[in-house]
Formats: structure tokens, sequence, C-alpha cells
């Protein structure tokens, strides 16, 4: 497969910049932080994405999808990195709908994609038990009861959690060494959240479970599944991830460019001294290295590669440290109206670390990049 | 069968006839390439066997018209080729400046009369090309060079030097930016000229570089004979054609440092010399910089094919190579040193029985030489800021 965009998805690509510049742009997060939104991103704008189709990208049309791919996804997540634009895509559209699409028997395929796709169904992955990154830390504990289990644990960082009408949690059977997945209705009884307002208005959620009942219907595929299998859906996420910080580093760089152009100082553009001129030279250059890695994950999810833990460690580690590299610099070169927060190049910065963070920060991804390459 | 198909069938036949065997076998030092010339000396029959059977069918050059010797295949079968060729690890008949360098410059500028009579021998590996474009005080700045060129009449008089002439006391013919105008922009009054080095008044000087190599020269003219259908272009049209040939020679150095990741995995190598602890390298730290180098040679290789992707057909990867020149000559610095330091004193062995010649601490210094040649690092920053990020000044 060539490295580059189809046809059809450039045409998505430039739908869904249009789309975004125009329906939600930075300001937007902007007024959803000054209200102190509780959702953390516009009811009206994810109701047009899903009018749009875009919860739908990577569903098959079988279960009410556009079977669009995961390059589809990609192109679009990152126009919402270059807008910052909050929404449940990712969290729902992606991450959710991959974990059905793996996971789960024809049955709850057929339950749940559909509602994913819709939009009416909002679901999120609860995997995460600690502060410092540690994915293999799962004490969530399920125990079975006449033929129910009872789910009683922890988690923490679920991105969109106050919101989401359904999770996926990660929970481990007594007895058993590996993990299971369980649909988990947020309104059900035993089950609390508390908000976790995030540094640049993402909102996630602290989940408590206290002997929440579940029938067997809400196991995953009805089985558990070894932490290796399971480790694909995060790398999924992970790549999703990528190419949204693809798009907040190169938004950030391009204003930054224009800035360099039209800043004068000691009478000429700023961008006329090769300090900068080689500081945005370098950047470039790394820009474009992150692109390929971008686009090169996301094909390999279409062709249906099985091991991603190389491709999708290198593409998160890279990605986390030139976007905070493009966005820190993005600061440094607009100088002190780059440290206002009425400027708001400031905002790219906050949420570069956000992705960062979750699901794995660049050392992390550097360890298991090395531990995969055998050393 | 489409077209693709039956070609790599009649590629994959015709190399199973004439690709000798000990030709299939990577090269195991430089002394194993061949750079063709008057004065070749050909390691083995197998060896020369092999750059004219290639020849013959103008795979040398797969790329060029076969009407000057080429092969005239397009990207597609090019490639196929390609992938035939290192199927059966087989070695690259002949390195060449006329093919990667002059020849492309020719075949874009030149008159017919210099395709026809340059072409077909760089094709056959029988001229070996030197180039002479930096002077003592025309470095980064190359467009200041002084190299005189004086109109008289029937011919042209050279006079002036030249310095870091790539393997310039081993070459036959030379292509070679002088002035041919002083009045007017620098860049205006420049020319890019072909002329034997066997001309009278033509000297060399090898320079020994701190690897304790000499891959490079000084070269010397004294009142030397330029025949006047020997400029390749327009007379004082040469510094668009000197831009062409960097173009090109940037693509192949950014291209070579990714060769060399290509073929043996760091990690691996520095594992071997290290060792693992619960099944990571033993040196947590070195173990960082390895990663970090490994990932950029991987993100490298996918942003060149990209780019290739993105070009149309065979075209040049144009502003871009000073990118690529970048980034693959300091990659290739980073992979030396992390080399150098997973090897402790060994690394340190100058010439002694396991030190395969000093190979190690030799590649280590020479590779200092890379962002600086073919423009350095800094010279192509400068043309990433101006042509394709359009910064001012």
């Amino acid at each position: 497969m060539a490295l580059v965009l189809n046809e059809e998805q450039s045409m998505l690509q430039q739908s869904a910049r249009d789309f975004l510049q125009k329906t939600a742009p930075v300001k937007q997060l902007r007024t959803l932080r000054d209200q102190s939104s509780a959702k953390g991103y516009s009811a009206e704008v994810w109701q047009e994405m899903t009018a749009m189709g875009w919860p739908a990208m990577i569903i098959p049309e079988e279960f009410g999808g556009l079977g669009f791919g995961y390059t589809g996804m990609g192109v679009v997540l990152q126009e919402t990195g270059r807008t910052l634009t909050a929404s449940p895509l990712f969290s729902s559209g992606l991450v959710a709908a991959s974990a059905f699409l793996m996971l789960a028997n024809e049955q709850q395929k057929s339950r749940y994609l559909s509602g994913i796709a819709s939009g009416e169904m909002l679901c999120s992955l609860a995997w995460d038990e600690t502060l410092r990154y540690q994915p293999e830390n799962i004490t969530c504990s399920a125990t079975r009861k006449n033929g129910a289990y009872l789910l009683s644990g922890n988690k923490l960082g679920v991105i969109d959690g106050m919101s989401a009408s359904h999770f996926l949690v990660a929970a481990v059977i007594a007895g058993e060494a590996d993990v299971s997945l369980f649909v988990v209705p947020a309104d059900a009884a035993g089950v609390s959240r508390t908000a976790f307002h995030a540094l640049d208005t993402h909102v996630l959620a602290e989940l408590q479970l206290q002997d929440v009942v579940l029938d067997s219907e809400a196991r995953l595929g009805g089985q558990s599944f070894s932490l290796e299998k399971l480790y694909r859906l995060l790398d999924i996420a992970r790549i999703g991830q990528s190419a949204e910080l693809m798009g907040v580093a190169a938004e950030c760089f391009e204003r930054t460019l224009v800035y360099l152009r039209e800043r004068k100082q000691f009478g000429v553009p700023i961008g006329s001294f090769q300090a900068l001129q080689h500081r945005a030279a370098i950047l470039y250059s790394e820009l474009e290295l992150c692109k390929s890695l971008v686009l090169g994950a996301l094909q390999k999810l279409d062709e249906g590669l099985v091991d991603l833990a190389e491709t999708a460690s290198l593409c998160k580690s890279k990605l986390s440290e030139i976007a905070m590299l493009a966005t820190s610099e993005g600061i440094q070169m607009h100088g002190g109206i780059g440290m206002t927060d009425e400027f708001e190049i400031g905002f790219f910065y906050k949420r570069a670390r956000i992705v960062e963070t979750l699901l794995g920060d660049r050392y992390f991804h550097l360890d298991r990049f090395a531990r995969q390459r055998g050393y | 069968m489409s077209e693709v198909t039956s070609f790599r069938a009649e590629v994959r036949h015709w190399l199973d006839q004439n690709c000798p065997q000990p030709m299939r076998n990577p090269m195991e030092s430089e002394a194993d390439v061949c750079w063709g010339g008057r004065n070749v000396v050909f390691q083995n029959e197998a060896q020369q066997q092999w750059l004219r059977n290639m020849a013959s069918k103008g795979w040398t050059a797969p790329t060029w018209p076969a009407q000057y010797g080429g092969g005239g295949l397009d990207r597609t079968a090019t490639k196929v080729l390609q992938e035939e060729l290192q199927r059966i690890t087989a070695r690259i008949p002949l390195y060449s400046f006329g093919i990667s360098m002059i020849g492309p410059a020719i075949l874009k500028y030149g008159s017919e009369e210099l395709k026809r009579q340059h072409l077909p021998p760089i094709v056959r590996g029988e001229i070996r090309w030197a180039q002479g474009y930096s002077e003592p005080n025309a470095g980064s700045d190359l467009a200041s060079l002084q190299a005189s060129l004086v109109d008289q009449g029937d011919h042209y008089l050279l006079n002036g030097s030249k310095i870091w002439t790539s393997y310039g006391d081993l070459g036959d013919w030379m292509f070679c930016l002088v002035r041919s105008d002083r009045d007017g922009p620098k860049q205006g009054g420049i020319s890019l000229v072909l002329f034997d080095m066997r001309t009278a008044g033509v000297s060399t000087r090898p320079i020994r570089l701190i690897s304790g190599k000499s891959p490079f020269a000084e070269t010397f003219f004294d009142q030397v004979r330029v025949e006047k259908n020997q400029v390749v272009g327009e007379l004082n049209g040469g510094w668009s054609v000197a831009k062409y040939l960097l173009t090109h020679e940037r693509e192949m150095i950014g291209e070579s440092g990714l060769g060399q990741a290509g073929t043996e995995a760091l990690g691996e190598m520095v594992a071997a010399a290290v060792g693992l602890e619960n099944g990571r390298l033993a040196d947590p730290l070195l173990r960082r910089d390895i990663a970090r180098v490994e990932m950029d040679e991987k993100a490298l290789a996918l942003t060149l094919e990209r780019a290739r992707d993105e070009a149309k057909a065979g075209a040049s990867l144009g502003a871009s190579s000073a990118m690529f020149k970048y980034i693959g000559t300091e990659l290739n610095k980073r992979r030396q040193e992390l080399l150098m330091s997973a090897q402790g004193l060994h690394a340190l062995d100058w010439s002694g029985p396991q030190s395969d010649s000093g190979h190690l601490p030799k590649s280590w210094l020479r590779s200092r030489g890379n962002s600086i040649e073919g423009g350095t690092s800094e010279i192509q920053l400068n043309i990433v800021a101006k042509h394709l990020l359009g910064l001012p000044g």
C-alpha cells in the first residue's frame, strides 16, 4: 500500500477540517472551560459528528457502521487534534468499538455496535488503577454467583467517564490469570463515579464499583483473555492517540511559523534569525518523521496486522516527545504572549501532555519498544 | 499474466543465468566495491563478469533511456528489478558518481553530443568521474568559487584548484564548477564543465582524514585546456545544474546512512556486546539512546518511502532532500557514537588482530564528515527554513 491517503481519505480529511474549524474551533474549548462543562465537550457538536457517521467509522456495515477503516478514523482524530475538539469519538468510537470488534461474540456485537455507531451509546474503557501507568496491574475482581458476576474495584482515568452510558471494565475472575472485560451500564446499582477535571477541560472519571451485579452476557466474548491479546486493544488506542497528537503538533507548528513570519523585532521578522530558523527546520524534520509513523501504523491496522506492540509503542513514544517539543517550542517562540491564557497556543501544550500521559507516556513506550526489539 | 509479473519472471530467469554465484553474497568490506574506470582492478573474474552482464542490459543505470545505454525501465519495472536483486542478495555491480550524479545532470541539461559521448561509457563502468565543487575559500558558500575559465577562441583555459574531490586521485574525468564570468551576481557567472583528468596541467593530492583514510583529494589546474563542447547546460548557467546535482547528492547521502541501518540492527549489535539483564540491556542509559536511534531509523525509512510515494514517478525530492540529508547524517553519527560506547576498549583498537583493521573507530571518525560533506547540516537547515518553510531572509 502506498504511504499516502487515497482519494476518499483525502476528501474525508478536508471535510473534517472544514467542519471542525467552523463548528468546533479552539475557542469552543475555552468556552467549555469557562462554563466548567460537566461533560467536557459540546453535546451539539457531538450530535453533528454522529450525524456525519464519525463514531461509525471503523464499524462494519453489517453492524450499522460505515466500514471506512482505521485510516479514516485516524484522519478525523488528527483533525480533532488541530482544533483541540473534545468529544467521545476516541473513547467510544475508536477504543470501545475496537474492543467489541476484537473480543465480543456475535450477539454482543449486534447488541452494542449499532449503539456506538449511532452515538446513542457512549462506552468508555475502564482499565487503569494506578497513578503511574501500569496496565498489568488489575485488581478489580469479578466473582461468580448464581450464574451472574459480582464486580468490585476502583478505576482511574476513565476517559469521558462522566458522560459514558456504559463502561468496559477490566477485571480478574478469582482463580484466573487472564483478564475479562465486562460491559457495565453506568446506572447499574453499585456504580458510582467522581469527576476528575484534567488540566485542559478534559473530564476523566474515577469509578467505584461495589458488588455490581452483571449477567453472564456482560462478559465480552464470554471468556477471559491473556493480557498479550488485550494489549492489542490498547495499542489500537495508542495509535489513535498518536494521530491526535500529530494534529496537535502540526497545528501548533503552523501557527508558530506564521508568527515567525509576522512578528517583528529589531526591525525585521524574527523568522529571519538563524537561531529560530534552525529550530523551526529541526521541528519540521521531526514532524515529517512523525507523519510517516502515524500513517504507517494506521495502514497496518487496516491491513489487520496482529502484533502491534512495536509499531504502537514506537508511534506513541515518538509522537509524545515531538508533540511536547512542538508545543513547548510554540510557547517559547511566541514569547510572552505564548504564556498568556488569552492566547491559544498554551491549550496545545496542555492537550499534548494529557494525551501523552494517558495509556503510557514516552518512557513507558520506549521501554516497551526496546523489549519488543529484544533488548 | 500481468506485465509486471512477466517482467519479474524474465528478470528472475536472467539473473539466474547471469549473476555469478560469488556476487550473491553481501559485500564484506569497502574492498568489495567496484568503482570501474580506466584503471579498474577487478577483485576476481566474477566481479568483472557481473558488471559486464548488468551493463549489457543497461541495468547499471536502469532508468536511463536505452538509446544511451540505459535500461529504459519505468519506476515500477525498476522497483521489480531492485526487488529481484535484493532477493538473491546480489551485490551492486558498479558504484559510480557517473550514474548517481553527473549522468542525471547530462540527461537533463546536456547536449545530444554530450549524452552520446558520456552516458554509454558511464553505464559500462569504463570511466570513473570525480566531482570538482568545493574550493579552499568556497565551502558552505559554494557560489563564491574562483577557479577560472577563460575563453581562448576555439577552447577554454582553466586555472585554480578544488578541494574535497571525492576519490579525486582515482578519477578519469572530472565534472567541475568554474567561474566563467566575474561580473554580475556570483551565481550568474558559474559554468559546469567536463574534462579528462589526463589533460596536461591537472594534478591531484590525496587528503588524509582523522580516520587515517583518504577518500578526498585536492586538485590543481594549471592552464588546463577544456573543449568548447564540454559545457553542461548554458555557459554561465551552471548554478542551476549544480543545485540539481547537489539535490541528487543529498538524496544519495541521506539514503546511504539508511542502507547501513537497514542491514544491521543497532540494538542487536549492542546487546551482543553489553549483555542483557532480565531481558533488558544491562546499561539502562545506553539502552534508552539505542532505542531512540532505532526509532528514528525506522521513522526515516518510512518517511523516504512516503516521499517517493508522494512524488510523481521518478521525480526528484527537491528541497526535501536537504531534510533527508540532515536527518540521515545526524542519525548515522548518533549510531556510530553508540557503537563506540558499547564496545569499550575494543572500540579504541586501531590495528590489533581483533580490530578488523580498526573498522569501528575508523567508521566512527569518518561519520563526523557526513554532516559536513555535500553541504553541512547547518546549510541543510537553512535550505529547509527558506525553501520548505518560507521563512524570510
